[in-house]
């Protein structure tokens, strides 16, 4: 039985690394989209483009707009002289803020009175809204604060002094760029896995092997070995891109990074063959292989949290292999989990392997012998 | 090289140009990654309007390439074609609008109606909507689709879809019409009425057609033929021509004493036999020219009964093959020896035994209670058109497929429900190319032994002895998918033969490879079932049924007759047949059945 799974899995590597095209899928895709996702991808808004009317056009209102302006998040692009102009700018998307500066700005001030300033966003899109507003808000504290110790004036009652652990940052790449590991993982594992089957079964292959004495389970063990060995080598690959190149610190330890990446990949194998065995051509293999990929990775809290969806999605999210490789790859990252700590989301992508790995299995011998 | 000639015939009542089509010095080559094809190699011919021009020749000898060249949907690298006298490169446009074009696979639509698909073809063809009604009775009526008008183009049988696609081709009647393998994998009932609306459309229509095939007995129905091989044109000229080269060379041999594949064993490797293949119970030989069949210095062949026959297409293309491929390889004895095994069972044991098997699929029987049963040492084939159930019996028997009802048992085994390791006495051959083609020829070797469980000293003597035994040993490290036609089925038949299996499975073996090829292929099939091999085919080939010791002919899941080739021929003997073929035999067959099932259109 091993000389007739080794023999398959010589094979399909053979069958991999000899085609050009699949040798491809293997290296171009990641490629892409670590570059992508390492580069573009990114929560941080740099250079918002805003617009200011200063009514007030004073010193305190000039500096003001100056710190705006400074600052690396915001970019002045226009100045307004009549309240007429901030519809037609927001509207053609020129500017995602107008700075609006009362008149009675600096008179405010000198008086020790709470001095009015409107911030006016482009609320199409809720989530920048919301973070320029955050950053709006910083520096309008700042400024308070630094008029408020200059010009003697009674300081703010309490003072916000945040300080971010893990991340001193907040640099949104280290909490992007470890998810790709596990993204590339999947995509590529699903892939490997998914159309070799569907492959042999339109070469007429397939049918070839299972009229020789194998057994299902030595087909099944040798179709899965080689996408694990190639999912591990892509995770591998992205973690050294993601330390070496993108600077993301790795501080927990490789046996627990890699204990959860296994169980990840098998995880990921075992759907892999489900659709394998499903799939009749390679076209709907690939269908397939999508159908599953997109809903996994918005369920897996790569870009939006869990807690932030409805009970019931985040119940589906508990039969998501990626979700639980997330967690324990993000924290091998920025912390030092200790491997008890992740024994929750081994013991579930565990559990999921078994299940995905017995379905394939019945799957299999329904379609084939 | 090319031996490209005028078409002899002289063109009868033709008013304007004097050929139809004038095709000069095409060349043209495919790059399919580094690899460089030649798939037409200055190829040059004309042909007469108003006749039937058989384009004819093996898979891979440049036939669509041709083809697609004439109707415009590829370009030559060298060379030019005209049709009726109008340059296809210089204006392709008004020459599509001379012809019609119908591909190996027509594009039906499956899930339109036949007069949907044929509303979809008149409104490409811009055919106007008054002149439309005349014109689909009359392709109807001539096609015998008319009662089926509003079934789905999907629901109809082979056969009938290839009908079809013809009408589809025809609602705008074209000057020349161009068919490609029209009648490939279709039944002999279907494929003789195909040829009656081609003929048809040349007498009375004055169609010009240029019909490409695979099957050379199709050779004699042409009026004219071009034989196409390797992307060279071997020859040209009326059929007659082609048999008239080979009068006097011809014979059928008999004898008592030996079975018909020791004759033919005894003949092949003798000096001046062109050829000599199996022929129902007798030997078909061909001698080199002016040889004179005359065996009395071997004592083996000397009850040998000579009698001279009626040469055929098939004889004329073996000499030009024999003739350019030298005398080397002229009838090499292949001896695909087996290594003597213990065989305890006696000799005339079943090994094969098929009993009131059903396959359903939903309403459809696809198999529909058959029973047969094969001896040990027996070639045994199951012939039939493409759906008529052979191939679903095919993959029931190899335990691919499970069965609805009956029984069915291997070598004592139902493959299906047996250990994994009852499969190992197995061999298995698909008609497509079917090992892995980015695998090298000796990976794929080492895979398949390894499949089959041999291990240490027996698999390097197998994989010495296939590397050896199909010379593919200066191959070893070839790419497979990149192999001549001929070495891929070499190297497919080693495979399946590694591990040296009692029961060997062949699916459409031969199908569209040359007659050089096809003989190589069954002298080895031949020694392997004289060393005990029993051996299963499925075939469309008339003329690959005639190498069976014993067959089935299957049609819409059914066998309507079983015996010997000799025994079914003659069971259709009549006024008529005074000499019945094969396909003579099929259509009779099919006629009865026919009658039987449905006796009031028999009245009708």
């Amino acid at each position: 039985m091993f000389g007739r799974v080794l023999a398959l899995v010589i094979k399909e590597f053979l069958a991999i690394l000899r085609d050009g095209k699949s040798r491809m899928v293997l290296v171009g895709p990641p490629l892409i989209q670590l570059l992508v996702f390492g580069y573009a991808a990114s929560f941080d808004l740099n250079h918002v483009p805003f617009a200011v009317y200063d009514q007030d056009r004073s010193i305190a209102s000039r500096d003001l707009v100056a710190d705006f302006a400074g600052s690396r998040a915001f970019q002045q692009v226009a100045t307004l002289h009549s309240p007429r102009q901030i519809q037609s700018l927001i509207d053609s998307r020129t500017v995602e803020m107008v700075l609006d500066i009362d008149p009675r700005f600096s008179r405010d001030l000198l008086t020790h009175q709470p001095a009015p300033v409107q911030v006016i966003v482009d609320g199409r899109n809720s989530n920048t809204a919301l973070l320029i507003l955050g950053y709006a808000n910083t520096i309008i504290a700042d400024a308070s604060t630094t008029w408020a110790t200059e010009h003697g004036g009674a300081a703010p009652p309490a003072q916000l002094d945040p300080r971010a652990l893990f991340n001193p940052d907040l640099d949104s790449h280290w909490f992007i760029i470890p998810g790709i590991v596990a993204l590339l993982t999947q995509v590529v594992t699903l892939l490997v896995v998914g159309l070799s089957v569907a492959r042999e079964r339109e070469a007429g292959t397939f049918d070839q092997i299972l009229v020789t004495p194998m057994r299902p389970l030595d087909i099944l063990l040798g179709k899965s070995i080689p996408g694990l060995i190639i999912g591990m080598v892509e995770a591998t690959v992205s973690i050294i891109a993601s330390v070496y190149w993108f600077d993301v610190p790795l501080r927990g330890g490789l046996l627990e990074l890699y204990t959860g990446l296994l169980l990840f990949t098998v995880a990921v194998t075992g759907i892999g063959l489900m659709i394998s065995s499903i799939a009749a051509t390679q076209q709907q293999a690939l269908l397939g292989a999508f159908l599953f990929m997109v809903p996994s990775i918005i369920l897996s809290g790569f870009a939006t949290p869990i807690a932030n969806m409805p009970p019931l999605v985040q119940d589906l999210t508990w039969i998501n292999p990626m979700r639980f490789a997330l967690v324990v790859i993000r924290r091998c990252f920025l912390e030092q989990p200790s491997f008890r700590s992740l024994s929750g989301q081994y013991i579930a992508m565990a559990i999921l392997a078994v299940l995905s790995l017995t379905a394939a299995a019945w799957l299999f011998r329904k379609r084939s012998v | 090289m090319t031996a490209a000639t005028e078409p002899a015939t002289p063109s009868p009542a033709t008013a304007a140009p004097a050929t139809a089509l004038v095709i000069a010095g095409i060349t043209r080559h495919f790059h399919i990654g580094k690899r460089d094809i030649v798939a037409l190699d200055g190829v040059s011919a004309t042909t007469t309007p108003g006749l039937v021009t058989g384009l004819i020749g093996p898979d891979g000898a440049g036939k669509t390439t041709l083809m697609r060249l004439i109707a415009g949907l590829l370009r030559a690298d060298s060379g030019s074609i005209s049709v009726f006298g109008t340059d296809v490169r210089a204006d392709p446009l008004a020459v599509q609008g001379m012809i019609s074009y119908m591909p190996q696979r027509f594009g039906l639509y499956e899930d339109l109606t036949v007069a949907e698909n044929l509303d979809l073809y008149a409104d490409l063809q811009g055919v106007a909507p008054a002149t439309r009604a005349a014109r689909y009775a009359e392709l109807m009526q001539m096609t015998g689709l008319a009662s089926f008008t509003t079934r789905l183009a999907g629901k109809l049988s082979g056969g009938m879809k290839q009908k079809l696609g013809l009408a589809c081709t025809l609602i705008r009647p074209p000057r020349l019409l161009l068919l490609d393998e029209p009648t490939v994998g279709v039944d002999p009932v279907s494929r003789r009425e195909l040829w009656s609306i081609v003929d048809h459309l040349v007498r009375s229509a004055h169609m010009t057609v240029l019909l490409s095939t695979a099957y050379l007995d199709e050779a004699e129905r042409c009026d004219s033929v071009l034989l196409l091989h390797e992307g060279k044109m071997i020859g040209a000229g009326p059929p007659g021509d082609f048999t008239r080269a080979m009068a006097g060379r011809s014979f059928q041999a008999r004898s008592a004493r030996l079975s018909k594949r020791a004759l033919q064993a005894a003949l092949v490797p003798l000096q001046g036999v062109t050829d000599a293949v199996i022929q129902g119970e007798a030997v078909r030989l061909v001698m080199d020219a002016g040889v004179t069949p005359d065996f009395a210095a071997q004592a083996k062949l000397s009850d040998a009964a000579i009698t001279p026959v009626t040469p055929r297409f098939e004889d004329r293309f073996v000499d030009l093959l024999r003739a350019k491929a030298g005398t080397t390889a002229s009838a090499k004895p292949v001896a695909t020896a087996l290594p003597p095994r213990a065989r305890p069972e006696n000799a005339a044991s079943q090994v094969i035994e098929v009993d009131h098997l059903i396959k359903r699929f939903g309403e459809f029987r696809a198999v529909d209670d058959i029973s047969f049963a094969v001896k040990r040492g027996e070639i045994f084939g199951l012939l039939g058109a493409n759906g008529a159930g052979k191939s679903t019996t095919f993959r029931m028997l190899c335990g691919l497929l499970p069965a609805s009802s009956g029984r069915l048992q291997v070598d004592g085994f139902d493959l299906r429900t047996a250990a994994p390791t009852a499969r190992g006495r197995l061999g298995y051959m698909a008609q497509k190319f079917s090992l892995y083609g980015d695998l090298s020829v000796m990976q794929n070797l080492n895979f398949f032994s390894a499949a089959y469980g041999l291990t240490g000293a027996r698999r390097t003597a197998r994989t010495a002895w296939a590397l050896d035994e199909f010379e593919l040993a200066p191959l070893r490290d070839a790419t497979s998918r990149d192999l001549p036609l001929g070495f891929k089925q070499r190297m497919a038949l080693a495979c399946a033969l590694m591990h040296e299996p009692d029961i060997l499975f062949l699916d459409e073996p031969t199908s569209g490879v040359d007659p050089l090829m096809r003989r190589e292929f069954w002298q080895r099939i031949n020694t392997l079932a004289d060393a005990g091999v029993t051996i299963l085919v499925t075939t469309h080939f008339m003329d690959e049924a005639e190498y069976c010791d014993r067959l089935v002919i299957m049609a819409r899941g059914r066998i309507l007759a079983a015996g010997t080739s000799e025994q079914l021929k003659q069971s259709c003997r009549d006024a008529a047949h005074p000499d019945p073929t094969m396909e003579d035999a099929f259509i009779a067959l099919i006629e009865a059945d026919d009658a039987k099932s449905n006796p009031r259109a028999e009245a009708a």
